[in-house]
């Protein structure tokens, strides 16, 4: 998974995106628990995804979340050596379940 | 907080083999700290790769201009253009040396406007929403161009074609792919990665990596 | 980049949670393929895994250089205190060659998990079920196989697998075993680079009218799992939802644009 994308050979025929079960573990740092498996809406289209399903981008210097219908930034992620920043601008909720 | 863990055997990335004759001496000095070399040409991403048909993709200068200009693609190949060869590193931490582009410099889009007094920053902005900032004293003087080629060939969507703004005196980020305009502006506006803890200037040689750390 | 400021590693008790690194001790290894090697990694605080879920992985340097992968977990969750992962050797690669070439049994490494809630299976979801991979994708979808067989199930299940050619087939002989088995678990390969002589399965890439075959003995309430390169998965789970699948019974994991 996620070493293929850091480590793959350039491909022009694919967009560089998986799926945002990619990033379970980062998320999970930081809300304290697992949450690809919580809905999420974006701000944008207002469609309602579940969060390991939108589509990511981690090869870059930070992470982007996008919508899987309108392709609209929902989150941003970057850590860096003191912390993480969190962008979650482009999501209306996410709903985390108890 | 405790020692962290040691992976045994565990080294990290090291520098890929030279394949252009240049010294190792050289090669070192050439590397900006916290960098390791490549000659590879990794694909970074932030979003789908956009594809405007060349015949609706047009350049633009706007903002504190006297008049907005823009090329169309005919256009903006028929400017004077010229072959670069430059160090590139991404805050990732590759660096890969001479890489050949073909493009045009900023200075030669700035012969044909006329810049209001005020103007202080450069927002470039890209297909797909992205953008980044730049002082105008950062672009100036042949620092910046928008490539079209690399390598002798058409600058390919996953690395930023049809064009791209090139600033190798910076990170990469600042190297905005798939670049349809700049914006002059009398006020600095942190771009994509700057408004979310990357460094606001980004030069390499200061490790300007992040905001604040 | 280094790694989120997380608690220092844990080797105690079952109160570990899934969001704390731990340290795991690989026990044993077995190469699948030429560049395919799974690693079992024991992992005494390990909370239990569902079929289809991932670990996060951190090698750290000497320095405090560290970087992080995700893999997704190969081994049923019938089996306690340890799990298997399966890696493929990519070339240039930093993290896949380092555990094809230096680690062996006694190494410890840190992980994280069970990662993902979505991507997963198990009886209380039912089936029939169609799996279909491409090269290493397979990996998670063979936890869902295991599993399956363990526990005893019988529910109608093919796997769909594409590799690139007959020596490149990862858990071969163990998915001959389980196809024998006769409890309605069924395999079919197709090889997209080279077919061995006499060779009878499909010979191309996953398409539409592959997956009609393959779906149609599993009828329209079949549930989907497909991993594997982006390209692929984006063509199964389009080919899927045109074939009369509901979207919301496909569920897809797509780890990037390489492979088969």
């Amino acid at each position: 998974m996620d070493e293929r994308i850091a480590e793959m050979r350039d491909d022009p025929a694919v967009d560089l995106t998986v799926d945002g079960n990619a990033i379970g573990g980062m998320l999970a740092t930081m809300f304290g628990v697992d949450v690809t498996g919580s809905p999420g809406q974006c701000a944008h289209c207002h469609t309602v995804s579940v969060v390991g399903t939108m589509r990511v981008y981690m090869r870059g210097p930070g992470v982007v979340v996008r919508c899987p219908a309108c392709a609209q930034v929902v989150m941003r992620i970057v850590k860096t050596p003191t912390g993480t920043y969190l962008d979650v601008s482009g999501a209306s909720f996410v709903r985390i379940a108890r | 907080m405790t020692e962290p863990f040691v992976t045994r055997g565990f080294v990290g990335r090291r520098d890929q083999e030279d394949s252009g004759g240049i010294s190792g001496d050289e090669r070192g000095r050439r590397t900006p700290p916290g960098q390791y070399l490549t000659n590879d040409f990794p694909v970074l991403s932030a979003g789908p790769t956009p594809r405007t048909p060349l015949d609706r993709w047009a350049f633009r200068i706007e903002g504190l201009v006297s008049h907005p200009l823009e090329w169309s693609w005919s256009e903006f190949l028929a400017l004077p253009a010229r072959e670069w060869v430059v160090d590139i590193s991404c805050v990732t931490k590759w660096t890969h040396l001479d890489m050949r582009w073909k493009g045009v410099s900023l200075d030669t889009l700035f012969e044909n406007v006329e810049l209001e007094p005020s103007a202080a920053f450069v927002i470039a902005w890209s297909d797909g929403g992205y953008t980044t900032n730049l002082p105008l004293a950062d672009v100036l003087n042949n620092q910046a161009f928008v490539a079209f080629e690399y390598d002798g060939r058409p600058l390919a969507p996953e690395h930023g074609g049809p064009a791209r703004l090139v600033v190798p005196a910076r990170y990469f980020w600042k190297s905005a792919k798939w670049v349809r305009g700049l914006r002059i502006q009398d006020r600095d506006e942190p771009g994509f990665w700057e408004s979310l803890g990357y460094h606001n200037r980004g030069d390499q040689w200061l490790e300007e990596r992040y905001s604040g750390d | 980049m280094a790694a989120l400021g997380a608690a220092a590693p844990s080797t105690a008790g079952p109160a570990t949670r899934a969001i704390d690194w731990q340290l795991a001790t690989v026990t044993a290894t077995r190469d699948e393929t030429p560049t395919v090697r799974s690693f079992t990694l024991g992992l005494p605080g390990w909370t239990g895994h569902r079929a289809g879920q991932h670990l996060d992985l951190r090698l750290t340097a000497a320095d405090g250089y560290s970087v992080e992968r995700s893999y997704s977990i190969a081994s049923e969750p019938e089996r306690a205190g340890e799990v298997d992962i399966t890696v493929e050797r990519i070339e240039g690669g930093e993290v896949s060659p380092f555990l094809h070439e230096v680690v062996v049994p006694g190494d410890r490494l840190e992980v994280r998990g069970p990662i993902g809630g979505y991507f997963v299976w198990g009886a209380s979801l039912g089936g029939p079920l169609l799996l279909v991979a491409g090269g290493s994708g397979v990996v998670p979808l063979m936890a869902m196989a295991r599993h399956r067989a363990r526990a005893g199930m019988t529910i109608p299940t093919r796997l769909l697998f594409s590799s690139r050619g007959f020596d490149e087939i990862i858990y071969r002989e163990e998915l001959e075993r389980l196809a024998a088995a006769g409890d309605g678990f069924e395999v079919i390969h197709t090889l997209t680079r080279q077919q061995p002589a006499g060779w009878t399965g499909y010979g191309r890439r996953i398409d539409e009218s592959m997956l009609a075959e393959v779906l149609e003995p599993l009828g329209a309430s079949t549930r989907a799992y497909a991993c594997g390169p982006t390209a692929l998965v984006e063509v199964a789970a389009n080919a899927l939802v045109r074939l009369g699948l509901p979207p919301d019974r496909i569920r897809t994991e797509r780890f990037g644009p390489t492979g088969t």
